[in-house]
């Protein structure tokens, strides 16, 4: 065998057919693979961003309980706050009742002072008068004294 | 060997020869000079181009998958790595629609098979004298670069399934489901020589019909690349290349042929009835 133009035959069809894969052939491959390529990235992407989605979420979910924690505690110190309060108003109220009605009492009873002593005087008026009259027989004009009786029983 | 000058049929008959080393009843140990010598070394020679360009191809099989896997990573794969993913999925994908059976074998053995028949089948591709004219400046006679266009190793590959899917059927249905099956259908037990005729011959015909498929399309499809290059070399273009592109489809399609017939004769020999 010896070399002649059968190689420089080959080589003008093997050429050819190169340029025909390249052409044809190639495009359609590479761009299967690049197709995966890009199915895989994306599926790697998802991936994370649902990652960080659940990491964001469970942050999120933290922080709404920390607030709910912090909410609940306020509610309970203000209602423990208004209790406490209420209670003060009630014993002040309780006391002012009792004040008020020890108060009222002692009124009454001066009152009632008042009123035994104003009755003791006009009795005290008459009795003194009637001594009088005892003393010095029926000899005092009953009109005339009664006005020196009277200022007697006041000064009483 | 062809003079200065070799007719059509010289150079067909060039382009046909392998490299064959082995030891001649006259000349001694060494290549063979000629369709003549090869064939008066016997069986006991060794087609050295076959050999060399099939364990070449399976080393840049080897070393591409390998190096792939070292770098995977899990994220985006980049470019070797997503092809060879490619690769992967799809005869994974081949073995598990088939082969129903659990077997760590099966995949890797198909992958090796595609992607090593379809390497040696690619070879086809090449114009046919580039290569030989370049071992011939090397001062090597003959180079035959189509692994797969030579029967012994497409009947080495399909011998070696052979063997797979005997160790398998024994393994899975005994010695005697293995017999049984051989000699007790399909006609029951007292047609038994002729049942095992028959099945014999079924199984027989797997190998042989995997290896000579292979070997019968390939060498075709080489012996016409041959018979353009025998045409004047302007006009050659305007048949080779169809018959290339051609070609690229029957390449794939013979491999991919190997494979799964591969598969389905293993998943055979693996089902119990």
């Amino acid at each position: 065998m010896n070399l002649n133009l059968t190689l420089v035959g080959q080589a003008i069809s093997f050429a050819i057919f190169v340029w025909f894969c390249m052409k044809y052939v190639w495009p359609p491959v590479t761009e299967a693979m690049h197709a995966r390529q890009k199915k895989i990235a994306d599926g790697l992407d998802a991936a994370s961003r649902a990652t960080r989605d659940l990491e964001l979420a469970r942050e999120k979910a933290g922080q709404q309980l920390r607030e709910g924690k912090e909410q609940a505690a306020l509610i309970i110190e203000q209602a423990n706050k208004r209790a406490n309060q209420i209670v003060e108003e009630a014993k002040e109220n309780a006391r002012s009742e009792g004040a008020r009605l020890l108060a009222a009492a002692q009124a009454e009873v001066e009152q009632e002072v008042n009123r035994a002593k104003e009755e003791l005087r006009a009795q005290v008026a008459s009795l003194a008068l009637a001594g009088a009259e005892r003393v010095l027989g029926a000899s005092i004009d009953e009109k005339a004294h009664a006005e020196l009786v009277e200022k007697l029983a006041a000064e009483l | 060997m062809a003079g200065a000058n070799p007719t059509p049929s010289e150079y067909i008959q060039h382009h046909l020869q392998n490299l064959t080393f082995g030891m001649h009843p006259e000349n001694g140990l060494g290549f063979a000079h000629g369709a003549k010598e090869a064939a008066e070394m016997g069986f006991w020679a060794i087609h050295v181009d076959t050999l060399g360009w099939s364990i070449f191809l399976g080393l840049i099989f080897i070393t591409l998958f390998r190096s792939a896997a070292k770098k995977a990573t899990t994220g985006v794969p980049g470019g070797l790595q997503n092809f060879v993913e490619i690769l992967v999925e799809f005869v994974d994908q081949s073995v598990k629609d088939t082969f129903h059976g659990r077997s760590s074998l099966i995949a890797p053995l198909a992958l090796t098979i595609f992607v090593w028949i379809f390497l040696m089948n690619l070879m086809d591709l090449v114009p046919v004298d580039f290569l030989p004219a370049l071992f011939m400046a090397l001062g090597v006679d003959y180079m035959k670069v189509v692994p797969t266009t030579d029967v012994n190793a497409t009947l080495g590959m399909s011998l070696s399934v052979f063997c797979l899917i005997i160790f398998y059927s024994i393994k899975v249905k005994g010695v005697g489901g293995f017999v049984g099956e051989l000699t007790l259908q399909p006609f029951g037990k007292w047609m038994m020589p002729f049942n095992f005729l028959l099945e014999g011959v079924g199984l027989i015909a797997k190998p042989i019909s995997l290896a000579l498929r292979l070997f019968g399309n390939l060498y075709a499809g080489e012996l016409i690349f041959i018979l353009i290059a025998i045409m004047p070399f302007w006009v050659q273009w305007a048949l080779s290349v169809p018959w290339a592109i051609f070609h690229i489809l029957v390449i794939v399609l013979q491999a991919f042929i190997f494979m799964m017939l591969t598969i389905v004769y293993l998943s055979m020999a693996c089902e119990d009835h």
